[in-house]
């Protein structure tokens, strides 16, 4: 890699550890991806943040490294384990408690937007067009690249954090004008969210760093956060380029054979004992979705629907929260299905949700069943 | 092919593994020892070594036991892989441990066990002592 006089005096501990450090990490990172400098960002977006999956080692690293580190550009982040404002309704112990009160206050040290959400792309404005941003969360890079005309390599959660220490990040080939060699044809009729969940889930096997796909029809947002959430889970692919792509690529079907395979890999039961919303979280625009669709309705299950906290208090503003509380809905914001300690074989054997992430996250990591319906479908089944 | 990833300068002896290494899960995180059973280094500790595997496999929170094997003086002194992953790039850069990646004929190479010198400011890195 290429780099300025100034990059490289940080490299060599000239602006102290923490800057040799993110540098450090900055160039490993560009080397294994093949970039050939370093470029400016203008916005990060962080992972590694929920106690659940970064563990003590993750805490005791942020711990130390938020003694000198400041963030140079916007930074926000994913979200962590628990909502502090119903946190004592589930039975967390005091342990996972403090120690993610730890990483929140490590965080905001280094000056770090407290946003703990996964869809940064819905919350905030969006740059203009060709922005380059440093985005760690899967979805939220698939989204960036994919919807909102941004610039992003799909980052881990090292590498965002060292691009907002320092403000910049390797030129790998997401940057750069992508030309992917596999078109995917979307063949189901009347897809809902869940079937575009597993069309992204599917994208994401199959594909390396991008995909074109050709087929759709009119997606609402509900429909594009599942397939950039579905893509996220299965790979390392992050970008859906919309058209039919060159003579030369291959191309594949994505029919109902292959969506009955990836539901036959995610979903292990018939019947959920309680029922997620959100993963990605619930932006305000599904949120009022479900409020209407809820109007004189209720659950007869638990409920648990993940949104923002910027959400949280719009919906209170709006008389949603009420609303939804009626109809059985436990509200969390600063937390998401995804990863979440919230639930766990002890207490629950099977969720029901419309989330692919989600499906694969409480399969693989919490170890739960997964009952796979689509939104109208839980409406229709699971409240009267 | 060859690149340096994480720069740096050191001696030591090989300890290879023809396995890939899941860091988080397979090495114990106070100690730097490989503690799954199906692993070919099972209990061998990785501290002062020049560790040399394929690459890194599984979650990149490895990354982090990476970090967490160097703060407890257990890590080895370099690595050197065939293929670079972005979990051992990063977690050698967080911890500082040296990293390269080099040619399959020359992994082929290199045995368990031959003391070398490491040092990636020479256009051929590692030398044979």
């Amino acid at each position: 890699m290429e780099l300025t006089k100034q990059e490289e005096s940080a490299l060599k501990g000239e602006q102290g550890e923490t800057m040799q450090m993110a540098y450090r990490v900055l160039v490993a990172t560009g080397e294994a991806t093949d970039a050939e400098k370093l470029i400016p960002i203008e916005w990060t977006h962080l992972s590694g943040v929920n106690y659940n999956t970064i563990g003590d080692a993750g805490e005791e690293f942020l711990s130390s490294v938020s003694k000198n580190a400041r963030v140079k550009v916007k930074t926000t982040l994913n979200p962590m384990g628990f909502d502090i404002d119903n946190v004592s309704n589930y039975g967390l112990d005091e342990n996972f408690i403090s120690k993610q009160l730890s990483i929140k206050n490590s965080y905001e040290t280094m000056g770090v937007t407290p946003s703990f959400s996964c869809i940064p792309y819905e919350i905030y404005d969006i740059p203009k067009e060709g922005t380059q941003v440093a985005f760690a969360e899967s979805n939220a890079a698939i989204h960036a690249n994919s919807y909102d005309n941004l610039k992003t390599n799909k980052e881990s959660a090292f590498s965002a954090l060292a691009s907002a220490l320092t403000g910049k990040s390797p030129n790998s080939s997401l940057r750069k004008e992508e030309t992917p060699n596999i078109t995917i044809n979307m063949k189901i009729k009347n897809p809902n969210e869940l079937s575009y969940g597993m069309l992204g889930f599917f994208a994401g096997k199959v594909g390396n760093t991008s995909v074109n796909i050709s087929g759709l029809s009119n997606m609402d947002n509900r429909q594009q956060k599942a397939m950039c959430g579905g893509m996220g889970t299965s790979g390392t692919c992050a970008k859906f380029i919309f058209g039919d792509g060159g003579s030369d690529c291959e191309k594949i079907d994505f029919d109902e054979k292959e969506l009955q395979n990836v539901h036959d890999e995610l979903n292990t039961a018939e019947n959920g004992d309680i029922i997620t919303l959100g993963s990605p979280q619930l932006g305000l625009e599904e949120i009022t979705e479900l409020t209407q669709k809820l109007k004189g309705r209720s659950f007869k299950k638990r409920c648990m629907v993940f949104t923002p906290r910027t959400v949280k208090t719009q919906m209170q503003k709006l008389g949603y929260t009420n609303e939804l509380e009626r109809a059985g809905c436990e509200i969390l914001s600063d937390c998401c299905t995804c990863l979440t300690p919230l639930i766990n074989k002890d207490n629950v054997d099977v969720v029901t949700t419309n989330s692919i992430k989600g499906a694969f996250y409480l399969k693989n990591s919490n170890g739960v069943g997964v009952n796979l319906k689509s939104l109208s479908q839980i409406i229709e089944d699971e409240t009267k | 092919m060859n690149k340096v990833l994480v720069a740096g300068k050191v001696n030591g002896t090989v300890l290879k593994s023809n396995d890939p290494i899941n860091f988080l899960g397979t090495v114990d995180k106070k100690t730097g020892i490989i503690s799954d059973k199906n692993h070919s280094l099972f209990g061998k500790p990785l501290k002062g070594t020049i560790l040399v595997f394929p690459s890194g496999i599984g979650s990149s929170v490895g990354a982090y036991t990476i970090y967490s094997i160097k703060s407890n003086d257990a890590a080895p002194l370099a690595m050197i892989c065939k293929k670079a992953d972005l979990t051992v790039a990063t977690g050698c850069a967080l911890a500082n441990i040296p990293l390269i990646t080099i040619t399959d004929e020359e992994f082929s190479s290199i045995e368990d066990g031959i003391k070398i010198s490491f040092d990636t400011d020479n256009s051929n890195p590692i030398h044979r002592q």
